[in-house]
């Protein structure tokens, strides 16, 4: 218990005194998981809505693989991009494993059937005859698509906290393709495992209650402009 | 009306930021590229006990390198170099080693430094190792009072170094119900060991960096067979062309100059009193530990 409390003041110490190590790190968690959401919420929104509002045969098998998607496991994920980026994969020649760009990649595969899935769910969720009424106004197919995206955008901002919740706090993937290299692509929960094996635990608990305040940030951001009316 | 222009504003301001995110960070990516980059494979007492942290920004200021640490089990470290995803390695398991420059996969094998590993477990000592000079009797002790002992179970330099103790000791510890493998580094297997209350085997570095939140005392030590030797190895270039061979070379070459086995020699003794690692480049390694 003592512990956990040391921990607390650790954290508090360590961001007012704007340690550089640890703002780095932030820093750093916060641009590649936040880049990734960003892609993943063009791919996974466009798709998504693409998929609920077209009737195609096998309609129910793709949504089945998106939704199975959202619970896939970032390890698997890590394991997948490693094998295709390392020097000897099919795009070695890139040079990008143990970059925050790999991270980057990584995570955006993470999050993009959580965005995806969530989305689908939201346009479907719609009253059916909306689309009738808006077209039937003269509306163009995308100004259409436009009004049910702003419709459900309550939904929407809630697949963009679960995506990104749901990298910034991955660490299978991370560690995987990143590394763990200090001042690189060392991350808030890459580096959280690293303290704890080093036993220094009121560090690691310190990097943790950061994690915590900045993902609360964030989303309290996000919930502003949800709840908007 | 005004709503709208404020959402629209909030989104463009959005977008903005995340943009702003992007840039830079593609920028920093890029410049590092391009043959720039050593992928250092190497094991986690490097790591966890601090060295590497020491060294690495020396060499890097130094040389202008950017050193990748992938810090992973000695086993893992090699099967990287193996397929040609690493340039250089800081490894401490001396048979898989020489195996590894006979199969030709690596080259210029140079020793750098030594310390020793320790049999560590509970203060009650519930298998009365305390003292036993060979390690193997103390593993025999171990297993015939059927004491828990916690495996790092990874292929790393440890784990390599503990199957050759049982074997020594004539006993097949895998499957047994007091011998658990936790697959995990020397820190937290160090954790398993100390809150199950149970015997390990630990690299004396590692053990004296967390020895301060863990209530476990050393057992067995000053045997021979416990030496605990690190070499560095250079990935063959030949064999795989994309390795950085010239960055591999400056990084042994670091390694083995007299100021880095210098640093070597002072690391820890402010902080734990003695030494944690000792420095070796140039001697044989018959001559070690006498």
């Amino acid at each position: 218990m003592e512990l956990i409390l040391q921990g607390i003041i650790k954290a508090f110490h360590l961001l007012i005194s704007f340690d550089p190590e640890v703002m780095n790190i932030t820093w750093l968690s916060l641009k590649i998981s936040g880049t990734a959401t960003f892609i993943s919420l063009f791919i996974g929104v466009s798709i998504g809505v693409a998929v609920a509002l077209n009737d195609f045969f096998g309609k129910r098998l793709v949504i089945s693989i998106i939704n199975t998607g959202m619970g896939l496991p970032p390890v698997v994920v890590g394991l997948f991009v490693t094998i295709m980026i390392w020097r000897s994969g099919p795009f070695g020649f890139l040079e990008i494993l143990y970059t925050p760009t790999a991270m980057i990649i990584a995570q955006a595969i993470i999050a993009t059937p959580i965005v995806m899935g969530i989305s689908l769910a939201a346009i479907q969720n719609l009253p059916p005859n909306l689309r009738l009424q808006i077209l039937s106004l003269g509306a163009s197919r995308l100004q259409m698509v436009w009004v049910l995206v702003k419709e459900s955008r309550l939904p929407l901002l809630a697949a963009v906290m679960a995506g990104f919740g749901g990298v910034i706090s991955e660490i299978g993937a991370s560690i995987m393709v990143g590394g763990n290299i200090k001042g690189y692509s060392r991350v808030l929960t890459t580096a959280t495992v690293m303290e704890t094996g080093k036993g220094n635990f009121d560090l690691a608990i310190a990097l943790g209650v950061i994690l915590l305040i900045l993902v609360f940030t964030i989303n309290f951001i996000l919930t502003q402009i949800q709840q908007r009316q | 009306m005004k709503h709208t222009t404020k959402i629209k504003l909030t989104v463009f301001m959005t977008i903005a930021v995340f943009l702003a995110f992007c840039a830079p960070n593609a920028d920093a990516a890029g410049k590092k590229l391009k043959q720039k980059n050593i992928i250092l494979a190497t094991t986690t007492s490097t790591q966890d006990s601090g060295l590497l942290d020491v060294l690495i920004p020396i060499f890097e200021k130094k040389t202008g390198y950017f050193v990748k640490t992938i810090a992973v089990g000695s086993g893992q470290a090699m099967a990287m170099g193996q397929k040609g995803e690493a340039d250089v390695m800081l490894v401490h398991s001396p048979d898989a080693e020489k195996k590894f420059v006979e199969e030709g996969y690596g080259i210029n094998r140079w020793l750098i430094m030594h310390n020793d590993f320790i049999i560590i477990g509970p203060v009650d000592d519930l298998a009365k190792i305390k003292g036993v000079k060979a390690s193997a009797d103390a593993l025999k002790k171990i297993a015939s009072a059927s004491a828990l002992f916690v495996s790092r179970g990874d292929n790393s330099g440890t784990h390599a170094k503990e199957k050759a103790l049982w074997k020594q000791a004539e006993i097949t510890p895998a499957g047994q119900k007091w011998y658990q493998e936790t697959g995990l580094g020397m820190g937290q297997t160090l954790n398993v060991a100390s809150e199950k209350k149970g015997y390990t085997l630990a690299d004396r570095g590692t053990y004296l960096a967390l020895k301060k939140n863990i209530p476990l005392e050393i057992l067995v030590e000053g045997d021979a067979i416990l030496l605990n030797i690190y070499h560095v190895m250079e990935v063959n270039s030949k064999m795989w062309p994309k390795v950085n061979a010239a960055g591999a070379k400056a990084f042994a070459d670091f390694m083995v100059s007299k100021d880095t086995q210098e640093i070597i020699r002072t690391f820890g003794v402010d902080k734990f009193g003695s030494p944690l690692f000792f420095p070796d480049a140039g001697k044989k390694v018959e001559d070690l530990g006498k």
